[in-house]
């Protein structure tokens, strides 16, 4: 690949100090974002993946190796404000309003009062719930609710967008309709996009870049670059190539599972 | 199914159709006769009235709601008209206590009628909501009237609601004197410098992991002591007046509030917290967008105790020493002189002051947290 | 012991804040006789006799300490009326009105929470019940019962009834509606679907009950019933205001009376003490009830 490298990660470990003992989440995790891939993170529960989403954000932090995001330690790009992070619930603030939430990174960011309204319009029409700014989180449905939360991650310029199973509590007609608009999305912004999922189809759907996990210890066990092109309808997941691309991915899954 | 072809209703309009006529005759003959007669009849005629008119509409053929809603309301008001006869009634004891009886249950199927009915939306509603506990409330104040004239209490033990009321009626002005040297001087400053500080030392204490591990528990015990002791030591540190009685508010609600506070401000979830990292918010904007708003809840929670605590403080308070007025005062000294219908009004007057203080909070956090789960669906 | 350091800190915090304030506040009575005796006083003197005054504005703990002492081990096995040398407790000793009070809440207690419990069940299983008389049930935790206190007292006394029972009754009604309220809402605790799984095992009503609504309820009644039993021995300790029969909060106001501080504090720290032991016990119960019910975290 010829694109820059946004997220790279060396020999990375990962270990949790609990009272059963240390827990290796993550084990000599090597691997490389370039700029503007969609990247899905696959695997079973226990696998890491979260965890490797949540080290490049600074939410955990690496027992060793080297991580780096933007070319600058994790801590460095969260405080330059490098990425949005979209977690599997909405998490809106239930006392303010759909507008007032996207807002809310701005304003603890500093943006100016006129440019806040107008990004908080803009990424609100971007993910179609304009004229939904004045209701409540709790007065929409939960496809909406997780909208407003990509919405709110994308408010701000970051060029990488992380989401930790963004649609893993919602139902597969609004998934499908989600997963769409997330590329349409995607090729609007050309953002980088690190995306935790358990879903096979929607994992291939998506990505330019699927990365294969297993558990104990959490490791890479394959990644696959995707052949399918850019433009994908919904029945492209019907071809020939998306069900190979499929099929090498469970295979992957399952020689995780031999080694235990 | 349509109701008029149905021939129990009009089997039971016909029973009570000539009931009506025949109680209208008795009580007119009893009437030419002597009026007082009328007096003697009108609890008979009105318990009678009422079972009947209970009794007959509650079939599920008549569910519309208007004609039930004017048959409960038909039956209260005969229970009325017959309860304040039954009143004038009470020196013939053994009959009254069965027409009390009788009176008790007619009034509790009228409640339970009311309780099975279906709730319904809107300003209806909230009257429906208000019926039972009212109708439960007056006939219990008209269970003590009774039992006071009928059995003839002496005023020293209880007075009957009636004489409480002119009581209350005939000294407003010491009432008033009363409530705002106890509420208005000693409770309310003692509750506005008690849960205001409480609340202040509440950020300190979350800003620092230590304090809270430490505060935490010994507020939780402070705050399970009766504290109430205090008043005592209070009263001679700062005299009389109202300030002992503020000083024992503060002492009373600190704690409470505190505890409350500390809770609310940690009671965020880790996705939110997470989110504000990634966003690098500092301290004070965390606190400001986060978790100042999500601790409301538990700082109103906090504030509700409160108010309940601040009031009982300040009247306990006085029982130590004050000047010679004040609510505290005021029911200490009349029990000593047993004028226990004053010392009535005193409570009611308190009772009344308790709920509004707590009521005006409760308003104020629908307000403010009208987006918490437990304020939404009202 | 990771959580006992930051509260041990914090308590040897107080504990120094209060011997600091030991010393402002009983200078000035210090300050008055050493003007009167016609000699200056320096600051350790003054520092060493704001520790040790006869009746201090404030006493310093190890005062407190001393009083307590005194008042319990002391006088019942050295003091003539002590249970040592009498055979009976003696009235002066704090062991001896610490059991009055102590009686009074237990008795109001047991009542008010049999008859709470009662209640709460005839709210949850009658709607009339509910709805007439659970609004009562929630604005009187609103108002301050607690002024009924010197009026049931002095009434009772007055038609002859005395002792424990009336003291007994306050605790009682005051105990009664925090428990009201928590088990009404412990025994709804069930969600619909737990009531839903019942009904397809077609149980019958008192399985419902026993099996399902009365454990589910049992964290929120324990919760309630620590608030009754501190409520309860608050308002056996304002009820013995105004009858002087013995108990804590006479001692509180006979201190108040004769300027006696360190019998004020004494006291107050003797209720303290209760207070924290019956909590104590009732949370002690639970921890076990809920543990054996596979509830505890």
């Amino acid at each position: 690949m010829s694109l820059p490298a946004v997220i790279e990660a060396k020999s990375l470990n990962l270990v949790f100090q609990t009272s059963d003992g240390p827990v290796h989440a993550l084990k000599d995790v090597n691997l490389t974002i370039g700029k503007g891939e969609f990247v899905s993170f696959i695997g079973p529960s226990g696998c890491g993946k979260t965890t490797l989403l949540r080290a490049i954000a600074d939410l955990e932090h690496p027992t060793s190796g080297t991580l780096t995001v933007n070319g600058m330690s994790p801590e460095a790009a969260r405080k330059a404000r490098a990425y949005g992070y979209v977690f599997q619930a909405a998490g809106l603030y239930p006392w303010r309003t759909i507008a007032g939430n996207v807002r809310l990174p701005l304003e603890i960011m500093g943006y100016p009062k006129a440019e806040q309204n107008q990004r908080v319009a803009r990424v609100l029409e971007l993910v179609e719930l304009k004229g939904f700014e004045r209701k409540f989180p709790w007065q929409l449905s939960g496809g909406m609710q997780q909208r407003a939360s990509i919405a709110r991650a994308l408010a701000f310029d970051a060029d990488i967008l992380l989401m930790d199973e963004p649609f893993g509590a919602l139902d597969e007609i609004v998934r499908d309709r989600l997963n769409e608009e997330l590329l349409k999305l995607w090729a609007a912004t050309g953002k980088t996009i690190g995306f935790v999922t358990h879903s096979i189809p929607e994992a291939v759907y998506l990505s330019t870049k699927i990365v294969v996990m297993s558990p104990r210890p959490g490791r890479i066990t394959d990644v696959i670059d995707s052949t399918l092109p850019r433009e994908r309808p919904l029945d492209i997941r019907d071809s020939a190539e998306f069900i190979a691309i499929a099929h090498r991915v469970r295979e992957g899954l399952r020689a995780g599972h031999v080694d235990d | 199914m349509s109701a008029t072809t149905d021939p129990n209703r009009a089997g039971w309009a016909l029973t009570w159709a000539s009931f009506a006529a025949l109680m209208v005759a008795v009580t007119l003959a009893a009437g030419l006769e002597n009026p007082s007669h009328v007096m003697g009849f009108q609890p008979v005629i009105g318990l009678f009235g009422a079972l009947m008119l209970g009794l007959g509409p509650f079939r599920p053929q008549l569910a519309a709601a208007g004609p039930r809603l004017a048959m409960l309301a038909a039956v209260a008001a005969c229970l009325v008209f017959g309860a304040f006869g039954l009143l004038d009634w009470a020196e013939r004891s053994l009959i009254v206590g069965a027409m009390a009886v009788g009176y008790w249950l007619a009034a509790w199927m009228l409640v339970a009628r009311l309780a099975a009915m279906p709730a319904r939306g809107g300003l209806l509603g909230r009257a429906q909501a208000l019926v039972a506990p009212l109708v439960f409330g007056l006939t219990l104040i008209w269970a003590w009237q009774l039992a006071v004239q009928a059995l003839g209490v002496p005023r020293v033990i209880l007075p009957a609601p009636a004489e409480i009321g002119a009581r209350i009626a005939s000294s407003l002005p010491i009432l008033w004197t009363d409530l705002v040297q106890t509420f208005g001087r000693g409770a309310l400053s003692g509750f506005a410098i008690g849960c205001g500080s409480a609340f202040l030392f509440a950020l300190v204490v979350d800003r620092f992991d230590f304090l809270r591990r430490g505060l935490l528990p010994v507020g939780n015990f402070l705050a399970a002591l009766p504290i109430i002791g205090t008043a005592p030591i209070f009263v001679m540190w700062f005299g009389f007046d109202w300030p002992s009685k503020a000083a024992v508010v503060v002492a009373m609600v600190f704690f409470p509030m505190l505890v409350n506070t500390v809770q609310g401000l940690a009671a965020t979830d880790r996705m939110q917290r997470d989110l504000m990292h990634t966003w690098s918010a500092g301290w004070w904007q965390s606190l400001m967008f986060l978790r100042l708003p999500a601790a409301m809840p538990f700082v109103f929670n906090g504030l509700k105790i409160c108010a309940t605590l601040a009031l009982i403080g300040a009247i306990v308070a006085e029982f130590f020493g004050s000047p010679t007025y004040g609510m505290g005062f005021r029911i200490s000294t009349e029990v000593g002189r047993l004028q226990l219908d004053m010392v009535w009004a005193e409570i009611a007057t308190a009772a009344l002051l308790g709920s509004a203080f707590y009521g005006f909070w409760a308003l104020v956090e629908r307000r403010v947290t009208f987006w918490h789960p437990s304020q939404r669906g009202r | 012991m990771r959580k006992a350091g930051p509260v041990l800190a914090v308590v040897a915090v107080l504990l120094a804040l209060w011997y600091l304030a030991v010393i402002p506040m009983n200078a000035q009575w210090e300050r008055d006789q050493a003007a009167r005796a016609g000699r200056e006083i320096g600051f350790a003197e003054l520092v060493s006799r704001t520790m040790g005054q006869e009746r201090p504005v404030l006493p310093a703990p190890h005062q407190v300490v001393a009083e307590l002492w005194n008042s319990t081990w002391v006088e019942e096995i050295h003091g003539r009326r002590g249970w040592w040398n009498s055979g009976t407790l003696s009235n002066r000793s704090l062991i001896y009105h610490g059991w009055i009070t102590l009686t009074a809440t237990m008795l109001g207690f047991v009542i008010g929470t049999g008859g709470g419990i009662l209640l709460a069940v005839g709210i949850v299983h009658n709607r009339a019940m509910d709805a007439s008389v659970m609004p009562w049930a929630i604005a009187s935790q609103t108002i301050p019962i607690i002024a009924l206190a010197p009026m049931i007292i002095v009434v009772l006394n007055s038609v002859g009834i005395s002792g424990v029972v009336p003291k007994a009754i306050i605790a009682a009604y005051l105990s009664f509606f925090p428990v009201v309220v928590g088990m009404v809402k412990g025994l709804r605790a069930p969600d619909a679907m737990q009531l839903d799984q019942m009904k397809t095992w077609s149980a019958p009503g008192s399985a419902v009950f026993w099996r399902l609504r009365v454990p589910m309820s049992m964290p929120y009644l324990f919760a309630s019933l620590k608030v009754g039993i501190a409520a309860a021995l608050v308002g056996t300790i304002v009820g013995e205001l105004p009858v002087q029969q013995g108990g804590l909060g006479v001692r509180l106001l006979s201190g108040s009376y004769y300027g006696q501080t360190v019998q004020i504090w004494a006291a107050l720290f003797a209720a303290a003490i209760l207070a924290a032991s019956l909590v104590g016990i009732v949370g002690w119960i639970e921890r076990r009830v809920l543990r054996r019910m596979g509830m505890a975290g």
